[in-house]
This record gives structure tokens, sequence and C-alpha cells, in this order.
């Protein structure tokens, strides 16, 4: 990646982190710290990986995403919105009534969005039926699909990557949003994962590990991916830092679903700037 | 009977061959229960379009539902306890919120699941799937009207929940017969000799519109009419025929095999209490209890699921 790209790509990262700050603290509550913790991955995916096109959301040729951990929806419409798929104002009416930008995704409503979630083990389930059907088309476009660490507690998650490495979906890329936290507290305290590259390794995936908040090792590793699945699904488990990037809750345990007033958003967004 | 009667999942498996050769876009989906459904003989003919998820009904219902956001029209299989009690959130959010287009189908209802006992009776799966908003339900009859909900299911786009009885199950409807979403049958007229029938049934799925049907030829010998009406369709309920029908003799009863309340007797019974027929009315299913082992015909007489029960409940509506 050139030194250009890495930096617009970040630019790119920056403005999502505001739109997300500014359209949660709007409403003044929200899943602020799984939203921030796949803002870089979104930013890369919307700014270099993904074929889409926001004048056709729903072209044929695409390549999708299934936001599995639904409830980090708000960063995925900010970089929707950035991008064009909607208009800016939208980000404005996130969870007031009649909006279409529900507090968890929703195929109905919100341009940009292919699968709707919130129901954790779900998304990663029918990201797999997307892939096996673009598989029997004999379809380019691929799946990419977010998953949380936490949401990895749920025996879906685990059907699934054993449906998509028996079916050899080599179409389909799930990152693991690996920030260890869930609502309760660390993942290592409230239900222990292991290590999760190895645990997907052994269901049949090809497995990287990647430090979540660096577009370009992200980058690299989905490079990687595509040359050494060979065939089979990839799993790309990121180190991230829940609520990064936003001054007063990065890292806090208690970041899941919180308060934020209009002052916090403010010095939260003059940090970033 | 001279003619040997098909099994009721052949004629499910035969009819989506018959469809998906039409239309690429059909799929099966089954959870290690291929070989229960029957639906090989598709496997066989469109190798590639049958997925096996292995046993995992929460992913049988994602799954369907992903390869539907996809344009397929999964028809995705399980016993009828797990697609409902086992995949309802999936089934009610990846595939009903998401505004699919799923096709499950849950296979041997109430007392057809025998052998397999109390854990595998669904008594409960109507109950559940009658909340979900819009989605269609329908427990065929006969082959006939099967393989005529089969055609309608992959037609219509939106979700379906089928109820499906594996066994043979005797013809009652002509071949051709035209069946439509909520739409019952009428399927004899208990007017005899030109006067109005002494009560009316509504009953639901091959068992009980046979229990119903001999209950109709053991009132008529006592000189009692019972017009049998079938359902097909729990949702949406054609209530306008059901309704029209037991005005003349204000006496309905509901008959199914599966739980007294929540399904068909919950649902007919709102749409008389909201008509403001006053009528007599009595349920013929299962009385808040679960299920248990043993054949089905065991299982009719402990569950009270048999004509002489219709009967008697009809001579009670006075």
């Amino acid at each position: 990646m050139e030194a250009a790209e890495r930096l617009s790509l970040e630019a790119f990262a920056k403005e999502i982190r505001i739109a997300t700050i500014e359209s949660i603290a709007n409403l003044g509550v929200g899943h602020i710290g799984g939203a921030m913790s796949i803002v870089d991955l979104l930013a890369l995916l919307y700014g270099r990986v993904l074929r889409v096109d926001p004048a056709r959301p729903t072209w044929e040729g695409r390549d999708r995403l299934v936001l599995s951990k639904g409830h980090a929806g708000p960063a995925l419409y900010s970089a929707l919105a950035i991008k064009g798929f909607f208009p800016r104002e939208w980000l404005a009416t996130l969870n007031k009534g009649g909006t279409r930008l529900p507090s968890h995704c929703d195929r109905l409503k919100t341009p940009g969005i292919d699968m709707s979630t919130g129901s954790l083990g779900q998304g990663i389930s029918a990201a797999c039926g997307m892939a096996k059907a673009l598989q029997i088309d004999s379809s380019a476009s691929r799946v990419f699909c977010i998953i949380g660490d936490g949401e990895s507690d749920e025996g879906q998650v685990w059907e699934s990557a054993q449906f998509a490495a028996h079916h050899r979906l080599g179409n389909l890329v799930v990152f693991t949003d690996s920030n260890r936290l869930q609502i309760d507290g660390y993942t290592d305290e409230v239900m222990g994962l292991g290590d999760l590259e190895a645990k997907w390794a052994a269901f049949g995936w090809y497995a990287q590990r990647a430090p979540g908040h660096d577009v370009e090792a992200i980058d690299a590793a989905i490079t990687k991916a595509v040359v050494e699945a060979r065939g089979r699904p990839s799993m790309i488990v990121l180190d991230t830092i829940k609520g990064k990037g936003c001054s007063f809750c990065e890292g806090d345990p208690a970041n899941h679903n919180m308060n934020i007033s209009a002052e916090q958003a403010r010095a939260a967004i003059a940090a970033l700037a | 009977m001279a003619e040997t009667l098909p099994e009721m999942r052949s004629v499910y498996a035969q009819t989506l061959v018959e469809i998906g050769a039409q239309d690429p876009r059909i799929v099966v989906v089954e959870a290690d229960l291929m070989k229960a459904t029957g639906t090989g003989p598709f496997a066989k003919a469109h190798p590639g379009r049958a997925i096996n998820v292995g046993v995992a009904e929460a992913t049988l219902a994602s799954v369907a539902a992903g390869l539907s956001v996809e344009g397929k029209i999964p028809f995705a299989a399980t016993f009828g306890c797990f697609a409902s009690r086992r995949a309802f959130d999936q089934f009610f959010l990846s595939a009903n919120y998401a505004g699919l287009n799923v096709k499950l189908v849950g296979t041997d209802p109430g007392v057809a699941a025998a052998f397999n006992g109390g854990t595998h009776m669904p008594f409960e799966d109507l109950a559940l799937m009658r909340v979900i908003p819009g989605l269609r339900i329908v427990e065929p009859s006969d082959p006939v009207s099967l393989a005529a909900y089969v055609h309608l299911a992959a037609e219509t786009y939106g979700c379906v929940y089928l109820r499906l009885q594996r066994k043979a199950a005797p013809k009652l409807y002509a071949e051709g017969e035209r069946f439509e979403w909520g739409r019952a049958k009428l399927l004899r007229d208990g007017r005899l000799d030109g006067k109005k029938e002494h009560a009316v049934v509504v009953a639901l799925g091959a068992i009980m519109v046979g229990e119903a049907l001999k209950a109709a030829d053991l009132l008529a010998a006592e000189g009692l009419g019972l017009t049998v009406i079938d359902a097909l369709c729990l949702k949406p309920l054609d209530s306008s025929l059901i309704l029209e029908a037991a005005r003349r003799s204000g006496r309905l009863l509901t008959a199914e095999n599966h739980q007294a309340s929540g399904g068909l007797g919950s649902a007919v019974a709102e749409a008389v209490a909201e008509s403001g027929l006053a009528l007599r009315f009595a349920r013929i299913g299962i009385k808040d209890e679960f299920g248990e082992v043993g054949t089905q015909d065991w299982l009719q007489d402990r569950f009270g699921l048999r004509a002489a029960n219709i009967v008697a409940a009809v001579k009670s509506l006075n």
C-alpha cells in the first residue's frame, strides 16, 4: 500500500469515527465501544477492498458485507453515508422513531446493508448461506463478515465454522473484532475463548491474526488470504481496542452501550481532529 | 383401496424435483434428516442444490436465509419440534424479520412423531409460528393439496411454514383442484336432506381431517349433519368461510393435532369472538400436556384425537 493511500484510509477512518460519535451523541446513548473498534476495518473495506457501488447498493456483482455484530451498525452507517449510499443527514436520525438507521442492521431499511442482524451468531450463518449461493452461481463476488469475540460465545458461530469449511467457501472472509470485552466484562473473565486463531484453523479455516487498527496490516492479511486460503474460508482475528479513538471511553469495560453527553462528544471529536 | 397411497414425503420430494427442473433458484436445505424428509431424489436430480448443514437447526434456518438473500428459494426441512422450538429465533430474525423468502418445513406433526416420543412431539409449533408477522402457515391434508401448496410456496415471495406429515394420506381432492393462501375447503356439506347441518367442524392436517370425516359419517348415521371444513391454512385463516358455515347451525368445533390453545382453536376462537356471532364452540386438541411415546394410533386415543371425541363434543354443544 502506498503512503498516500494509507493516509487517505486513515483520514476516512477518522471521518467515520467523528460521524459515529456525533450520531450516537445526538441521541445521547448507544453502542459506542464495539462500533469504534471496527472503524479501521470499515475504512479499509469501503475505501479499498470491497467492490461496491453506492449508486447501486443491490448491484449483483458487488461484494457483500454482513455485520454479524449488528449492534455496531452506527459505525457502518457512518461509512456508508460518507461513501454516498444515502444522505449524510440520515445519521442524525440514528435510533429515532421512524429512522432508516436502527441500532441493529436491517437490510430492509438501509441502502448498503446486505443482511439484517442483531441476534448474535446468526449473521455469520447467513453469510455462509450467501457465500454458498454465490458458489453455486460461480459468482466472482465475495462475502465479508464481521463477528465479535463476545459473539463467539454463541454456538451458532461454530456451527457456521463447520459449514463454511465443509462446503469450501473460499469466497468467504470473516473478521473477528477481538476487543477482549463483552457486556459483563473482559472476555477472559466472562467466558474464556482460548486461542481464537488456533480454533478457527482447527475448524479448517485459513486463520490469521492482525493488528485491527492498522489498515495496512489488515489489508496485507486480506491479500495473503486470497493467495493462501486455496478454497478454504478465511478468518482474520483482529486485535482491537473497544472504544478505540473515543477519548472518554477507549478501553473502558463499561463502553458497550453507554450514555454520551454533548460535551464528551465535543472533546472526543476535538481530540481526533 | 386398490391404489397404493404415496407417502406424503415422496409427494413433497417429487414436487420439488419437478419445480426444481423448471426453476434453478429452488434449493433444498437439510439438517441431517434428508433420509427422513425423503429429499434424496432432489439431490440426485439437482446435484449441488441440495445442501446439508449437519445436525445444526439454527444454522439450517440462517443459511437458508442467506441463500434467499442471493435469490435462491430454499426449502429447509427438519422435524417440526426442531424447526419451531430450536430454530425459532433464526427463522424469526434471519428469515422473517429480514423480509426473505424461506420455506421452512416441519415434519412429523404432533402425534405423528410416535416412537420418537414426547421430546420430538410438536404440539406447539403452530402456536409459535402463528405470532410471526406475515408468515404463511399451511398444513396440507392430502397428496393433492400438498403438491399444490409446495407449488404455491415456490411461486409466492415470502416465508412459509409448511407442516408436513411424512406418512401416506388418502386423497381428498381431485388432481387439478385449485388451492389458494388463506382459503379453506368445504370438504363435506352436512346439510342432509336440504336441512341445515347440526354443527360445523374445522380440521387441520391429514390426521384430524380424516377423523372429522369419520365423525361426519358416524353422526350422519344418527341423522345429524356435520359440515367438515379443511382449514389448510392456519395463517391467513379463512375466517369468512368458517364463520359463514358456523352461522347457520350456531355450533362450531375445531380439531387439530396440536395444543388446543395457540393454534387453530385459538385462531378460530378469536375470529368468532370478534365477529359478534353467538356460537356454541368446542376445541379438539391437546389439553395442556406434553407428548409421550407410542404408536400414532395409541397416541390418538391417549390424547383424544379421534372421531369419537369429535362426535362427543358435537353432542355436548346444545
